[in-house]
């Protein structure tokens, strides 16, 4: 198998996390899992950018964008079980869907 | 995998006898903390010392119970987990100078087997679908909060001294001087952290009698020997690794470097042993709040220490 | 060592999408949340295998406390967190899957259409002290932002989240001398 090939499989599947994890944040109610689905697709970048550092250009940009990844997933993680639990806390609402404050 | 490396003993003498040798040590080291704690329990008996294999053969042999709908899948994938993972965990300790593996990162190797046993135990507390193991399971997180992050400086300081992260650098950077001397409260938040990832003595409230046996309390048979074993092996594999980074693994006078890194570890284990054991069980709540506030300083100013006395040279 | 690269890369890829899957397919929450941990760890396996062994470590390790506390927030806010009840909650699930097929497809007509450049530059003989020395150099800036995005994450959070001011811990008039906290802690103050 050349590394073009090998390079294109690694990322048809970083692809394929990140198609599963915008199904998952766009499909679920549950704002926990929504946020799978958001970690699902940094996944996906994870990959995308340790198959660009080994086959593509073995510099320190990629692996720096990998720790930035990294960050943003515990950003993330951080802000949003804040969030839940500050919108848990007001109305007692743990689904996108009843979470309307903005509604017009 | 990483050809700069130094030789691993898997290239020294192959893959199956150095995998073999970790698997070796890790039995022999988990026996050993049994075997020791089993005397101390009995008050200095030494004919106690073979409990932990009756048991063990019992553990085997007997009927597993099991409760009303349990997660078998996570709850048999967590409990076996904790064993393996003790094991890998032995695989960057050098026995003889040399590691199974050998990455540019092992104490990131160590502390990652480690925190693999969040998840273990966790698993184990959820699996049986019992109230007083999954509480078990929800304080070995809360605790892990708090312990977590003093452990991770206490080994980035050691890392900081070797300028790198391969545990074999790290003892080869002591050859003059062994990293305790300067790094004790390093050396001592790096025991209790692997004493509270075995949720062992004064950590052991995930497993307290006052929750029935927490994560414990619903495992038997060849799961519990798997559980037990591997508190057993990470309490064993925390003194090794202790020993390698900052007792000078095997420096020593006289006595062949393999000798010297069992006496040191076999002392380290009984020190653990007989002082855990003469220690109340910490509540998690309270010692979280004396983690976050003392011991997270603490550790970042040994961390700074170390810093400094590297910029000024005394570990070269 | 190709070969390695090849046959345990792509087998990773593809445990690490089954398991992607399963996070929204298995009832069990406590299930979904560590098929997600075995989605991470896979990734990582990849990354060990492609010579990157720091990211990797840290990347299980990071993802194992993630997953935990995870655990943790799915069993607290789902209704039926051990799947007993089997129960659906999405919503479109019809445009949702959509536009997840289309995503990929998009992706990965990208990857199989471009013409993909050879390796430029040699690999470094360590990666972790490539990071290291980037992290601490070139990028440094990259890392300060970073350090400061965590610190004012870790600010915001703590606000949003907690319930407590201190008018509820000192009394209205802040004279309290000790805080009346739900968990008293382990501090003598």
């Amino acid at each position: 198998m050349t590394d073009e090939v090998l390079l294109q499989l690694l990322l048809t599947v970083a692809a394929a996390l990140v198609g599963t994890g915008v199904f998952g944040a766009l499909s679920q109610q549950s704002i926990v899992m929504v946020m799978m689905g958001i970690e699902l697709v940094v996944n996906g970048v994870l990959l995308g950018g340790v198959a660009a550092w080994y086959f593509l250009a073995p510099r320190a940009d990629a692996q720096v964008l990998i720790v930035v990844a990294l960050v943003v997933m515990a950003v993330e993680m951080v802000m949003g079980f804040a969030a839940t639990i500050a919108i848990y806390r007001a109305r007692q609402v743990d689904m996108v869907d009843m979470a309307t404050e903005l509604n017009g | 995998m990483t050809e700069a490396a130094g030789a691993t003993s898997a290239e020294a003498w192959g893959l199956v006898p150095a995998v073999g040798l970790v698997v070796v040590a890790a039995i022999t080291l988990g026996l050993l903390v049994a075997a020791v704690d089993s005397v101390v329990l009995a008050g200095g008996r030494p004919g106690a010392a073979l409990d932990p294999v009756r048991s063990a053969v019992r553990s085997v042999l007997e009927q597993r119970r099991t409760t009303l709908a349990p997660d078998r899948l996570l709850w048999r994938l967590g409990s076996s987990a904790a064993f393996v993972l003790a094991v890998l965990s032995l695989a960057v300790v050098p026995f003889d100078g040399s590691t199974l593996v050998s990455t540019s990162a092992d104490l990131v190797w160590f502390n990652a087997a480690e925190a693999l046993l969040w998840a273990a135990v966790w698993l184990v507390g959820w699996g049986p679908n019992a109230v007083h193991s999954l509480v078990g399971g929800y304080r070995f997180l809360a605790q892990g909060l708090g312990y977590e992050l003093p452990l991770m400086f206490a080994l980035i300081s050691t890392g900081i001294a070797a300028q790198s992260l391969r545990t074999t650098d790290v003892v080869a950077a002591q050859a003059g001087l062994w990293f305790v001397a300067t790094m004790p409260l390093a050396f001592v938040v790096f025991l209790a952290g692997g004493a509270a990832f075995a949720f062992w003595g004064p950590f052991a409230a995930p497993a307290g009698s006052d929750v029935a046996g927490g994560v414990l309390s619903e495992l038997s048979g060849p799961d519990r020997l798997l559980v037990d074993g591997g508190r057993a092996i990470f309490l064993g594999a925390t003194a090794a690794m202790a020993t390698a980074l900052f007792l000078g693994g095997g420096a020593g006078p006289l006595l062949p470097a393999t000798w010297w890194f069992v006496v040191k570890t076999v002392t380290l284990v009984t020190l653990l042993v007989v002082v855990g054991r003469r220690l109340p069980v910490l509540r998690p709540d309270r010692f979280v709040e004396v983690s976050w506030v003392v011991l997270v300083p603490a550790a970042l100013v040994q961390a700074l220490v170390v810093a400094v006395l590297a910029l000024a040279g005394v570990y070269r | 060592m190709n070969d390695v690269v090849a046959v345990v890369g792509v087998s990773l890829g593809i445990v690490a999408v089954v398991l992607g899957v399963a996070v929204f397919v298995v009832d069990s929450m406590a299930r979904a949340t560590f098929a997600l941990l075995g989605s991470f760890l896979a990734i990582a396996g990849i990354m060990l295998v492609l010579d990157l062994p720091y990211l990797a470590l840290v990347t299980a390790l990071m993802m194992t406390m993630e997953m935990a506390v995870m655990a943790v927030f799915m069993i607290m806010f789902m209704m039926n967190p051990a799947g007993l009840m089997p129960m659906t909650m999405v919503h479109n699930a019809r445009g949702s899957a959509g536009a997840g097929l289309g995503v990929f497809a998009v992706l990965a007509a990208g990857v199989w259409l471009v013409d993909w450049p050879t390796r430029s530059g040699t690999a470094p003989a360590d990666a972790t002290v490539q990071l290291g020395e980037a992290i601490m150099g070139q990028y440094m800036l990259v890392m300060i932002l970073v350090g400061v995005g965590l610190f004012a994450t870790i600010l915001s959070g703590t606000v949003l989240a907690t319930g407590r001011g201190r008018y509820d811990r000192f009394g209205p008039d802040l004279r309290r001398s000790r805080p009346t906290d739900p968990v008293p802690g382990g501090l003598p103050r």
